[in-house]
């Protein structure tokens, strides 16, 4: 490891699978360092070289199997599954059979012919043009890994051994070392492969170790034992962090452990302001291993299911019994608290590879979300069927984006009406009367909310969108995202129009989207008349703790007098100024 | 010795889960199985050769099968894959 750059407050980016935040020494943790001799043996010592073998594929059967049970007891039977294919590898042909009759016939060491045997396979299943198939070699790897080390004695160097307090940085994680960590000791992880489904996110998540992965070349920039800094909230690794980032994310880690272990306390109280005002206050998900999240946050409803990810990385479409099987799951686990379930919102900057036709010069003004589906009724017919099954089995509701004019929303619902008149006829289960909304995230569409609200059950505001149609900003552009504003006046005259439309129609108006979990917005959009927020289930504490402190009164003050300042700027003071009066704490050094 | 050609019908291929069903049906069979995609063959009773086989959905697969209960086979096979696993 000689190449080493300077590096002062070197920050890498990956993708934010696991929030938290961890800062410790880095264990460099590598796999791939085991070599396999080439031996040659005596015709008299092959009995023993064939029982040898067997007895580390016994031991290694062994192994997994208390693995495996562990993994069922903690983690449930659908994880645990992952090690049945592991063990029936044990028994293969290829690997256990040819392995033997190659010692015999070859004359060498048992590791190199099982390894070279391995190797075969993993090989093969590499060159797949399928990142699904490439996967599956992670597996055979661990094994072979596994096995090797019972057969050359070697205690294994995986998490579990680790005895101090570190954050693991390893090329990826295999399920079994993800299943290995100990809370203890393992302060987070980051890992330069793997995506937000891979089986370690998922499991880092469950088991809420601050972790991040995809960040490419971490293995090589990280040196072992020096201290590095984990951001599992951001995604990000820093590397070589000076005194000032330390203290800096010490801070950040004080307030993010104060406010995990405040937590618990708050998860079960109701979000009611002083004046006893309910709100509901919803999480937005993406995968449904995320509603264990949005409970254990104390969240009363699922605001918004995105439901793109389904569509992501593959290049077939989700059929209906796999989106079916997603949407329920939701909708049980969160029983008898409401699902708002979006359909796709793809194009912009999301594409299915199967749907990806042409390119568009301005995405994010074209070939998007509502308006592909109603280009393609026939892929929009599966997932409505999906979620319509799916809402027999618990409180669900639909809601279309993108929508920017009433004939769009017409043409939904005859497609909608169409898929349900189908389902009916089957005598298929569906909840013959679940609601029906619409996003409003387009200028457009707030200025006719009044017609809108007259044929929907209710409203979200989508505030990411809306901000950035409203403005023209492109938030991900670097040259104008300082123009991207939450708090410009012309923003928040929209939502207001918005809210007023809905009581004119006497349907409910809810709110998704960033600026909901921005502590300085909540007094401003409780002033408003929103009853329902949705966000990520981390923010969910937070904002429930600010509503817990006001009053009604007093938020309708804030918001008629924030509406008329003429600038963002002036906005934002005011509002700082009123929430930094009610809760000093709230007011940290990145809302500013 | 008797072979047919058969195509993966299930979306998601031979991932884990259908290689180990076709492992075990193949396993009931005296008869020697071996799959072949695009030349590259592979005994129908190993979960890793299977495997190795990467076959995404419309893969042609050549099924050969050699023994007593050859032909038995080859109709299990092909039944198996045609129901694509049960997966939809």
């Amino acid at each position: 490891m000689g190449k080493k750059l300077t590096k002062k407050n070197l920050v890498l980016d990956g993708v934010a699978v696991s929030p938290g935040i961890a800062i410790g020494l880095a264990f460099l943790l590598h796999h791939d360092e085991l070599q396999v001799e080439e031996e040659e043996i005596l015709p008299d010592q092959v009995a023993s070289e064939v029982e040898k073998f067997k007895r580390a594929v016994q031991q290694t059967k062994e192994e997994l199997r208390s693995i495996r049970r562990r993994v069922s007891r903690d983690m449930g039977e659908e994880q645990a599954r992952i090690f049945d294919v592991q063990l029936l590898m044990l028994d293969d042909v290829m690997a256990f059979d040819e392995t033997i009759s190659a010692i015999q016939d070859r004359k060498r060491n048992a590791e190199f012919l099982f390894w070279e045997n391995l190797n075969t396979a993993i090989a093969a299943i590499e060159a797949s043009d399928h990142a699904f198939f490439r996967e599956r070699a992670a597996d055979i790897k661990d094994l072979g890994r596994r096995v090797l080390h019972n057969l050359l004695g070697i205690k294994h160097l995986t998490i579990s051994g680790i005895r101090s307090e570190v954050v693991v940085v390893s090329p990826d994680l295999s399920p079994t070392d993800t299943i290995m960590m100990h809370r203890k000791n393992i302060l987070g992880f980051a890992t330069d492969m793997g995506g937000r489904t891979s089986h370690a996110a998922i499991m880092a998540r469950s088991l809420e170790i601050p972790s991040v992965v995809g960040l490419r070349d971490a293995t090589s920039r990280v040196e072992h034992g020096e201290t590095i800094i984990l951001d599992g909230n951001k995604g990000t690794l820093v590397i070589a962090p000076d005194e000032k980032l330390l203290e800096h994310y010490r801070a950040e880690q004080r307030k993010y452990l104060q406010w995990s272990s405040d937590l618990a306390a708050l998860r079960d109280l109701p979000a009611h302001t002083l004046d006893h005002q309910a709100i509901q206050l919803h999480a937005n998900i993406e995968f449904p291993d995320e509603t264990d999240s949005a409970l254990s946050h104390g969240a009363t409803g699922i605001g918004l299911y995105r439901t793109e990810f389904l569509y992501l990385s593959r290049t077939d479409l989700p059929g209906e019994e796999e989106q079916f099987k997603a949407y329920k799951s939701v909708a049980e686990k969160m029983i008898p608290n409401p699902v708002t379930i979006r359909t796709f919102d793809l194009g912009g900057d999301k594409f299915s590879m199967y749907l990806k036709g042409y390119t568009e010069a301005n995405p994010f003004l074209g070939q998007r979300a509502i308006r592909l589906c109603l280009q393609h009724p026939d892929i929009f017919k599966v997932q409505l069927a999906a979620i319509l099954r799916a809402s027999a089995a618990g409180n669900m509701k639909i809601i279309f984006p993108m929508i920017s004019g009433i004939e769009q929303l017409r043409q939904a619902k005859e497609i909608l009406g169409s898929v349900q008149e189908d389902l009916r006829a089957r005598g298929v289960p569906i909840d013959p009367d679940i609601p029906v909304g619409v996003m409003i995230e387009i200028p457009s569409a707030v200025l006719v909310a009044d017609s809108l609200a007259r044929e929907v059950d209710f409203f979200s505001i989508g505030t990411n969108d809306l901000i950035q149609y409203t403005l023209a900003v492109d938030r991900g552009n670097e040259q104008v995202a300082e123009l991207f504003d939450a708090f410009h006046p012309a923003v928040l005259k929209l939502i207001k129009q918005v809210v007023e439309a809905g009581q004119r129609a006497q349907i409910p108006v809810a709110i998704c989207g960033e600026m909901c979990a921005e502590p300085m917005a909540t007094v401003l959009l409780l002033g408003l008349g929103f009853d329902e927020f949705s966000m990520s289930s981390v923010s969910i504490p937070q904002i429930k703790k600010i509503i817990r402190s006001v009053n009604m009164e007093e938020a309708r003050a804030v918001a008629l007098h924030a509406i008329e300042l003429e600038t963002g700027r002036q906005i934002k003071a005011y509002l700082k100024e009123q929430i930094g009066n009610l809760h000093p704490d709230f007011l940290t050094a990145d809302m500013t | 010795m008797i072979e047919k050609t058969i195509t993966v019908q299930n979306k998601l291929g031979l991932h884990a889960r259908p290689a180990a069903l076709v492992v075990s049906e193949a396993g009931r069979f005296y008869a020697e199985i071996n799959l072949n995609k695009d030349g590259l063959e592979v005994n129908a009773k190993s979960i890793m050769g299977v495997m190795m086989l990467a076959a995404e959905m419309g893969s042609q697969i050549l099924i050969t099968a050699d023994g007593q209960d050859e032909e038995m086979a080859i109709q299990a096979l092909e039944v198996l894959f045609a129901s694509k696993f049960d997966e939809e």
